[in-house]
């Protein structure tokens, strides 16, 4: 992990991870762009309190 | 008529997929109304108030939970049969054209595995969960573009001060678009390189300005985006003024402009000061706001503009080009064209009429039309204008953002999908006093793939219903893209003016047509 403040990010060539709408990933890819697309589901099965409990935990 | 719910347990897709496959099956012969949804507790609500929680929907209704996926169909009993029978037909084949066969990582942490060099998360899950995925983002270091909407104050609040506690950026929620490093991301216009920044909070605002920035022949250093409620006072400002400090500090960027609707005033003494300071020349288009009240101190390199296409010709001046003439207002051609298409109207036509799906120009066309003290009315008020009582229901003159919450609720952006639009429009070319119907059409990656050709059929209809009527129907438009967009400029544009449309070049400048031809419709001068 490198963390990049937005000025340096702005600098450089910006490299995207896309969780959601795959459309947006697919869109970046084809304009020749670097982007991870994640295959996201809702955590803990969509149990938002499970879920923070999870983050607390882990 | 029959109702039919399906549900399919532990099945995600993202909500613009299953917005295309709700319209592809509401356009079905025989379909009277379909929705794709996850089932979360809003969008069981949301069913329910269609129709899908009585009659015995109402226990698999009950049943299904966030993780699962609801098709809810409405219309002839065997065409909804046999859509329920096939679903997988729908929802398989078009999957499968976007399921590459890249190496698909189902967190950000695997992401990052992959990718240690990622410096930006792009965000765009449910409202709900999406503080969740940005907090982990900013954790890891990266800045974030936050797409989804229905994200708290209180979380915004939280991941804004943390983010520029290190000197990163979240850009959003609700954050239509951004341009980095020549990516453009969400509903971005296909736009070229250049020197000039722009960080704005209004989406459709930005694409405008930096559609009309290509089209001068200059183009972007980068087009930050903060969220529509950045600028209020209970965020502060936070990433406009980090916005700001980058673009001032990046080499690639000669000038700034800064885009949004107005601030709160704490916010707004604290951003003048920013600007006062800024080392490099900065234009202030604040939708709605004079330059009375935007005090910059003396000697500083901040310009006032009162609308998008005025903080354009700011910034191109400050970069060294000058507007092309088309970019440029000619009000004596603008009155004499108001005058020639009044002539054709019955004395009986009265009202304006702007039907949105970009929230900036329904902002912006108010803000130019009462410029001439004309009152408008709209479901998203300026300063001081009266709002719709209905927004469903327009009232002499009215602007109306189908962006709103209110009709895109359980449905895509009238940019993606036309459909509530084009009823609209419709019902509008009913309405006897109509005289001018104001419109406008964005085009981009994301966008429509038509726009034009999507609300045409009702552009028509309506001219035909005001004809009809013995009367003539003013319709007028702008089309916000370019020439690099996959729908293309001039093809889009050019279908308008085969119908009979205005095509203006900008939204402030159809916004002053309407405003003229407004003030001509109750001068007397009209009737043939």
């Amino acid at each position: 992990m490198m963390e990049k403040s937005l000025v340096e990010m702005l600098a450089g060539e910006p490299v995207f991870i896309n969780i959601g709408v795959r459309e947006l990933a697919d869109s970046l890819r084809e304009a020749g762009f670097q982007v991870v697309h994640v295959d996201w589901s809702p955590p803990a099965s969509g149990d938002l309190e499970l879920a923070a409990l999870l983050d607390l935990l882990l | 008529m029959t109702k039919r719910l399906v549900v399919r347990k532990n099945r995600y897709f993202d909500s613009v997929f299953l917005m295309r496959i709700a319209r592809q099956i509401a356009d079905l012969p025989g379909i009277r109304d379909a929705s794709s949804l996850m089932a979360t507790e809003a969008n069981r609500r949301l069913l329910a108030d269609l129709g899908y929680g009585i009659g015995g929907l109402e226990q698999e209704l009950a049943s299904a939970g966030p993780n699962d996926l609801v098709i809810a169909i409405e219309g002839e009993e065997a065409v909804v049969e046999a859509v329920a029978a096939d679903l997988d037909k729908w929802l398989y084949r078009e999957a499968a054209p976007g399921m590459a066969a890249d190496i698909m990582p189902r967190s950000l942490d695997e992401a990052l595995a992959l990718r240690p060099d990622a410096t930006v998360a792009v965000i765009s899950v449910p409202g709900e969960y999406a503080a969740r995925e940005a907090r982990v983002a900013l954790s890891r270091g990266l800045n974030v573009f936050l797409f989804s909407s229905n994200v708290s104050v209180d979380d915004e609040l939280e991941l804004k001060t943390r983010a520029r506690e290190k000197g990163l950026i979240v850009m959003g929620p609700d954050c239509g678009t951004a341009y980095l490093c020549g990516a453009g991301l969400g509903f971005a216009n296909a736009v070229r390189r250049g020197s000039i920044g722009i960080v704005g909070s209004s989406g459709t605002g930005m694409q405008e300005f930096v559609s009309l920035v290509h089209q001068a022949g200059c183009g972007i250093s980068h087009g930050i985006g903060t969220g529509s409620r950045d600028l209020l006072d209970v965020i502060g400002g936070l990433s406009t003024l980090t916005a700001i400090e980058a673009l001032e500090a990046d080499p690639a960027t000669k000038v700034i402009a800064l885009l949004s609707k107005p601030p709160g005033p704490a916010t707004m003494a604290k951003v003048m000061q920013r600007l006062s300071a800024c080392r490099k020349p900065v234009g202030m288009c604040l939708l709605g706001v004079g330059a009375e009240d935007m005090q910059v101190k003396p000697g500083s390199q901040a310009r006032f503009a009162p609308t998008i296409d005025a903080a354009v010709g700011l910034a191109i001046g400050a970069a060294g080009e000058k507007l092309p003439a088309r970019l440029r207002v000619d009000l004596a051609s603008l009155e004499a064209l108001a005058a020639e298409e009044v002539a054709r109207m019955k004395p009986a036509q009265k009202w304006i009429r702007g039907i949105f799906a970009g929230g900036s120009f329904c902002y912006q066309s108010q803000a130019i039309i009462r410029e001439a003290g004309i009152e408008v009315h709209s479901n998203a008020p300026v300063p001081g204008a009266p709002a719709l009582n209905d927004p469903r229901m327009s009232f002499e003159h009215s602007l109306v953002d189908m962006g709103a919450e209110i009709f895109v609720e359980g449905r895509p952006h009238p940019m993606i999908d036309a459909r509530l639009r084009r009823e609209r429009v419709i019902r509008e070319g009913g309405d006897p006093g109509i005289a001018l119907l104001l419109l406008d059409f964005i085009l981009g990656a994301v966008s429509s793939k038509d726009p034009v050709g999507d609300l045409l059929p009702a552009i028509e209809t309506a001219q035909a219903m005001v004809h009809e009527q013995g009367g003539y129907l003013c319709v007028a438009a702008s089309v916000c893209g370019t020439d690099q967009d996959i729908q293309g400029l001039e093809e889009q544009a050019g279908k308008l003016r085969k119908a009979g449309v205005l095509v203006f070049p900008s939204n402030a400048q159809a916004a002053l047509f309407s405003q003229r031809l407004t003030l001509l419709l109750w001068s007397g001068k009209k009737g043939r």
